[in-house]
């Protein structure tokens, strides 16, 4: 049967961690969760799992695939995104690809000297990595784990050991805690300050800002700018965060998300060293039992 | 005549009560109460133990094992330190099939080990159910260290409970010797 639960209760860092200490094989499906009017043994509401939104495929204890439900994980979109491919070689590299898979592109662009194997492995194992940092941001969603499934048989896998992918997203965390004190919600959107063009003047941007920049506009939410400009979550919570940090963004809509309630745990101070009791009644109690 | 206690502990619907019903000598003394309709206990069961469950083995006329098992929900849990208070060691019993509540079985192990330093076994409980994660996976998930017992178990079965039981002895035993 395959491993079910929920990351709310059971992290992707700690789903990462079953999975190297195990070292499992095996495919990771992450869906959203939809509400079931139900509530689950700790009175949290119950999920059951909707629309995939991410997948991770493990061999051996290694991640060696990972993709996301609303982002191109297609080779052409990698090296795009990677800079191996301007966007107009992405296009029409698209276009004349018809039912070529990632290996058979990835054989022709080799063959062709647009890029090296090196190219292509540094890109799909960065896009790995970008899936993995996002999935782990995320704090709800029924997942399953299915022992001994690979993912389709054209997607190119690298395989990336996952303790050090485990520290990073430990820091991380530490990060996304900061983050979401200032960008409480995807659905938050975003607007110029009132002296944007003093604020702008002599201000360097970088690609990925200047990517924002268009979206910045109080109708368009988080979640919609994360779409269009293909980015992760994280990615566009750390840049939105620099530019509020230096002013030229102002966030709009802010609304509160509630903070998971975590079961609080009880400590004692004083320890009651018990009597120690006699080997003889541990004995008997043996022998007892195993005559029942 | 001398008496020796064990605890059997673990969140809301894990299976203590049926754990000590499997094994009693007499009809367990439940201080069960229907749950209330429309709260989230009452879609897991219809009652629930709301001071403890009391179970009896007897060895002989001088010696008798009663068990323990402590209420799962938390607005009762100042009654597990009038019930751990003397054990000769304790069972933890996390049902398998609920992922949501290893968090919990966790901080009760933690509280139960602040208690007293005795031996305590855990029990891998509802291993018939087909969402049920296996005991190597549940001692990742629970952070639980090599030495400590994690044992497959099925509470409605005497055959498994008293295995349960013989393994905390066992290990009891060990560490008096040690």
């Amino acid at each position: 049967m395959p491993l079910q639960g929920n990351i709310r209760d059971f992290s992707t860092t700690q789903l990462l961690n079953l999975v190297n200490l195990s070292k499992r094989t095996g495919l990771l499906t992450i869906f959203e969760g939809v509400p079931t009017n139900e509530l689950d043994a700790m009175k949290q509401p119950k999920m059951a799992p909707g629309a995939e939104r991410a997948r991770m495929a493990f061999h051996q204890g290694r991640l060696v695939y990972a993709s996301l439900a609303n982002q191109d994980s297609s080779l052409v979109a990698m090296l795009n995104k990677a800079g191996k491919l301007n966007t107009e070689q992405a296009r029409q590299l698209r276009e004349r690809m018809g039912n070529l898979g990632d290996k058979g592109l990835a054989m022709r662009l080799i063959g062709a000297k647009y890029v090296t194997q090196a190219d292509i492995l540094t890109a799909v194992k960065q896009h790995i990595l970008d899936v993995t940092y996002n999935v782990a941001a995320l704090r709800e969603g029924p997942f399953r784990f299915d022992d001994n499934v690979a993912p389709s048989s054209e997607a190119i896998l690298v395989p990336i050991e996952l303790e050090p992918v485990i520290i990073q997203i430990g820091r991380d965390i530490k990060e996304v805690t900061e983050l979401d004190k200032v960008i409480t919600s995807m659905d938050i959107s975003l607007q110029f300050p009132r002296d944007a063009k003093q604020k702008f003047k002599g201000v360097h941007l970088t690609v990925d800002e200047w990517k924002i920049v268009p979206y910045v506009d109080p109708k368009n939410s988080l979640r919609q700018i994360m779409k269009v400009v293909n980015m992760s979550e994280l990615q566009l919570k750390r840049i939105v965060f620099s530019m509020h940090q230096a002013g030229l963004v102002e966030i709009v809509n802010n609304t509160k998300v509630s903070s998971s309630a975590v079961p609080t745990r009880r400590t004692t101070t004083q320890q009651k060293k018990p009597a120690a009791p006699e080997k003889r009644v541990v004995l008997s109690l043996i022998e007892k039992l195993k005559s029942m | 005549m001398q008496t020796v206690k064990m605890v059997v502990t673990g969140p809301f619907s894990s299976g203590k009560t049926e754990f000590i019903k499997s094994i009693s000598e007499i009809q367990v003394v439940s201080t069960e109460k229907n749950i209330s309709k429309d709260t989230a206990e009452s879609q897991q069961k219809e009652n629930t133990t709301v001071a403890m469950d009391f179970g009896r083995i007897t060895v002989d006329d001088e010696l008798t094992l009663f068990l323990f098992g402590t209420p799962g929900q938390r607005r009762f849990d100042f009654m597990w330190e009038i019930l751990a208070e003397g054990m000769l060691g304790f069972i933890v019993m996390v049902d398998s099939a609920k992922p949501e509540t290893f968090r919990e079985a966790k901080a009760i192990l933690e509280t139960f080990r602040a208690y007293a330093p005795t031996p305590y076994v855990v029990a891998a409980n509802k291993q018939d159910h087909p969402d049920a994660w296996k005991p190597e996976d549940l001692r990742i998930a629970l952070r639980l260290e090599p030495e400590v017992k994690l044992l497959p178990c099925i509470a409605k079965e005497r055959d498994s409970v008293r295995h349960v039981l013989l393994e905390l002895l066992y290990t009891i035993l060990e560490e008096m010797e040690s």
